[in-house]
């Protein structure tokens, strides 16, 4: 071979085979070893996982794509610890599948909004956000207070859960379908939003 | 991390920067089959390709740029379990609970670990606590008098309270109460006020449609609306007079409300949630239950004086 460079410029196919090589090293680094760490598989003491309504509301929250605008990862400086709360440590995201940490905050993120405010403010925010926060930009939500879950498929997504490891019992997804039907996507929406962040007592 | 993940870690890590300096050195010697400064062999629109030596300034910052690396990951923590020369670290990530977290702290500046976020936490302790801490030893109604606290409790009550009360603290209507006026459901003193934010505020309005049914609850609200002067019809109000016993319980028999139960003074026509026909009747056939949020947690009780005394100065000017 004359020229070696030449080789991997002129062969598209080799040169996608030799990039992808190059990037799995830094996979291998920082992503493998974090798979098998306690510290990222051990649940916070206080961590339960989802009821079947908080379940489906965080159905809905990615189904609206709140992680869009949202964050939901406080990190560990000051600036934001004063806002919002705690940093997020990994053991409140152990039975996050997938989680919903987002990278982009056009709104506050939500990592730790349970219990900072009241279900009706949530329920008027959503929809109209204008009527609580006339400076808002947020868009209304007001189909969620119209639309009613029915728990056809509640207790298959606390089944597929407890495949990725959440403790789910027998009872809760026996219950499951009962404890959803007839509820607002609403009343799902807001109960997961106020539990967020809750669990690291 | 385990030994395995440590040599893991390490070996890729160190290895991949050694392999970066040898394949900087290949690509300094001439691979191409072309002697140096002359044409590669293809030109386009008249412009010709040379076979150059890399930039010696580039080649320079490369070779900068491996002994950081290896300077980088000696002081910190970069390789696997490998804490590094500085001690450092960004926060506690290992914690299981918020008690965890703060004997992290303590544990860390014993040992006098350098953590990133300790740090500026105790940068901001010595910086204003004896500034909160002075506050607090001033009663909410005097240092609602001080400008500086005032600003201070402002931009608190902005983070913190705007997004129920708006950024002008005049509330929303829906149950989300004016602060700058003189009426208040839980009491306007400054205990009342530090005591709300504290321990937040449950309020609990009933529904009576099943007690006084369409009707019924058609003739109280003629009476409430009554009580604040507002044109009603008197037989309908003569009639909701004589059931407001019912509501005398909480809002008192002349309902001018009672501030240990939250109960709201109706007299006054200042309303929580909508003063109309429509809005009262509402209020009275489904019940309200308004909540104003905990803020000891998220504010802790230094902060939360500061804030009251604001509120304070809001109504009190």
């Amino acid at each position: 071979m004359k020229n070696p460079h030449e080789l991997i410029e002129k062969n598209v196919g080799l040169l996608t085979v030799l990039i992808l090589v190059a990037i799995s090293f830094g996979a291998m680094v920082q992503i493998t070893p974090l798979m098998f760490q306690q510290q990222t598989m051990e649940p916070v003491k206080g961590l339960r996982p989802y009821t079947a309504l908080e379940l489906e509301g965080r159905d809905i929250y990615i189904r609206e794509g709140c992680v869009g605008c949202h964050s939901q990862m406080v990190r560990p400086f000051r600036a934001e610890t004063e806002r919002y709360g705690h940093y997020s440590v990994a053991g409140e995201s152990v039975w996050e599948h997938p989680f919903l940490w987002g990278s982009k905050r056009t709104g506050p993120d939500l990592a730790r909004v349970g219990g900072r405010y009241s279900d009706e403010w949530h329920r008027v925010h959503l929809l109209n956000p204008r009527n609580v926060v006339p400076e808002s930009n947020m868009p209304g939500f007001p189909w969620l207070a119209e639309n009613t879950l029915n728990g056809e498929l509640t207790a298959e997504k606390m089944e597929v859960f407890r495949g990725f490891g959440v403790p789910y019992t027998d009872e809760d997804i026996a219950g499951a379908k009962a404890a959803v039907q007839g509820k607002s996507e609403m009343q799902a929406l807001i109960a997961y939003l106020q539990s967020l962040g809750t669990h690291l007592k | 991390m385990s030994m395995f993940w440590t040599i893991w870690i390490s070996v890729i890590t160190i290895g991949l920067i050694i392999g970066c300096y040898f394949l900087l050195r290949w690509c300094l010697s001439n691979q191409t089959g072309v002697p140096e400064g002359e044409s590669m062999g293809h030109e386009f629109d008249g412009i010709e390709e040379l076979n150059n030596q890399l930039p010696r300034w580039w080649t320079i910052m490369f070779y900068i740029t491996i002994v950081w690396g290896f300077l980088y990951l000696a002081l910190y923590p970069g390789l696997g379990a490998y804490e590094g020369l500085l001690g450092w670290k960004s926060s506690h990530q290992n914690i299981q609970s918020l008690e965890e977290s703060m004997q992290a702290r303590i544990d860390a500046k014993e040992q006098g670990r350098l953590v990133q976020y300790d740090r500026e936490l105790d940068y901001a302790a010595d910086k204003f606590d004896p500034i909160f801490e002075a506050y607090a030893q001033i009663p909410v109604e005097e240092l609602a008098n001080d400008p500086e606290a005032n600003k201070v409790g402002q931009r608190l009550f902005l983070q913190n309270c705007s997004q129920c009360h708006g950024s002008d603290a005049r509330g929303q209507n829906g149950g989300f109460p004016n602060l700058t006026d003189d009426d208040w459901l839980y009491g306007g003193s400054g205990d009342k006020i530090v005591e709300t934010l504290i321990n937040g505020r449950r309020a609990a309005m009933p529904a009576w449609l099943d007690a006084m049914g369409e009707d019924g609850i058609d003739e109280v609200v003629n009476y409430v609306l009554s009580l604040s002067g507002r044109d009603v019809d008197p037989q309908l109000a003569k009639a909701g007079k004589a059931r407001f016993a019912a509501c005398a319980a909480c809002h008192g028999m002349d309902g001018k409300g009672n501030q240990m139960l939250g109960a709201p003074n109706l007299t006054d026509n200042i309303w929580l949630y909508g003063g109309s026909h429509r809005a009262v009747t509402e209020t009275l056939t489904y019940g309200r239950n308004g909540v104003m949020p905990a803020f000891k947690k998220t504010l802790g009780e230094d902060k939360i004086h500061v804030v009251a005394a604001y509120v304070y100065s809001l109504s009190n000017d």
